[in-house]
């Protein structure tokens, strides 16, 4: 769990919070119990398993939510498959 | 999905995507990080050379875009000096295996090291040889259990890390796969530096050698990395050994040598010039 503010940061209305969207290309994915990089080490926890089946039998990951999405990137840098992607969310109407 | 691209699909060749290694195989992560180096440095393609000796890493060479070579069995360094000597100007980079470069081709790698020359070796590190069923090798850990040592290995592994420092290289890390961020920063660093530049990629094998060592799936061995590793830039080649309780990373050596080809080829031009003017 992240740790808890006790005081509001001096910036904290400066700082903008990104915000991503996810993208999952299925068939390429080798998620199941073999891999699964991403579901687990997502600082954000925005991925989950899932019991739908791909092409190779493999279980892709299925978001969970994607508004914790920060676009860190640790998903796209982690995934051996190239198989997982963030984009930055347009956030002018409000996310 | 969508019409949205991923952002390597073009540094990739996409006939041969997906590829082979199997699921929690960490080759995949080491592939990403260098095309993430070579993106962020904005490097044209065409000036790119990615040598690859045999194994099951020895597949980079066919998946990227760059200009690739998939060499024979443990020559990787020597194809990739003669590739750098002929044309100074392209970039060389040889990602190849812990049996490849340091089993059949340690030969090939300690001298290539001695003389510096400018190449960026990324060895991907997964204490066994995979794609024939799991022999053990000479990064195997001591005491550790594969298809060839069933009650344990009795040889004591390399220290990669000591041998490249020692033979001469200006620029030695050794990073795991889960450290992805800074493994890409340290491949971005070799890629500029000039002279032989090594790091050591521990990757994870659960197909081959964990499911051997109690460790059957990648997220097993990745939290076994993430237990054990230890950040100590600087610090002393000779101690980094690789034992189950402590992996060592870090940056080792950063120093700054003049590389075999600009030595070489500084030599021709003096020689030609000298006989140019006819006194030899």
């Amino acid at each position: 769990m992240p740790l808890k503010l006790w005081r509001k940061p001096l910036d904290a209305d400066k700082i903008k919070v990104l915000h991503g969207e996810v993208y999952i290309i299925k068939e390429r994915c080798k998620g199941g119990k073999g891999c699964n990089f991403c579901i687990e080490y997502c600082p954000k926890e925005v991925l989950e398993e899932s019991e739908e089946f791909n092409k190779k039998g493999f279980h892709p990951p299925r978001v969970k939510d994607e508004n914790n999405c920060v676009l860190c990137g640790f998903c796209e840098a982690v995934c051996p498959d190239f198989a997982i992607f963030t984009v930055e969310k347009n956030c002018e109407g409000g996310c | 999905m969508s019409e949205e691209l991923h952002p390597f699909e073009t540094f990739l060749r996409k006939e041969m995507i997906p590829h082979i290694w199997c699921d929690g195989c960490g080759n995949g992560i080491i592939l990403n990080s260098y095309l993430m180096a070579l993106k962020d440095l904005n490097i044209d393609f065409n000036k790119v050379v990615t040598v690859a000796g045999i194994g099951c890493i020895g597949r980079v060479s066919g998946y990227t875009k760059t200009d690739s070579y998939h060499t024979t069995h443990g020559r990787a360094v020597a194809f990739a000096t003669g590739v750098k000597l002929a044309n100074p100007e392209l970039k060389v980079a040889v990602i190849s295996g812990d049996g490849d470069l340091f089993a059949i081709g340690g030969n090939h790698f300690i001298h290539a090291a001695r003389r510096n020359v400018n190449l960026q070796v990324i060895c991907a590190n997964n204490f066994t040889y995979g794609m024939t069923g799991g022999q053990y090798g000479p990064t195997t850990p001591l005491d550790a259990w594969t298809s060839t040592t069933p009650y344990g290995n009795v040889e004591h592994p390399f220290n990669l890390i000591h041998l490249a420092a020692a033979s001469g290289a200006v620029y030695v890390a050794r990073w795991t796969t889960l450290h992805v961020r800074r493994l890409t920063e340290s491949i971005k660093k070799a890629l500029q530096k000039e002279g032989f530049s090594f790091i050591e990629v521990i990757t994870p094998c659960p197909e081959i050698y964990g499911r051997y060592n109690k460790m059957r799936t990648g997220i097993d061995m990745m939290n076994w990395f993430r237990k054990a590793s230890e950040i100590r830039n600087y610090s002393d080649p000779a101690k980094a050994e690789i034992t189950p309780e402590r992996i060592v990373l870090g940056e080792f050596v950063d120093i700054e040598k003049p590389s075999f080809g600009r030595l070489l080829h500084g030599m021709t031009a003096k020689v030609q010039e000298k006989m140019k003017r006819g006194n030899r």
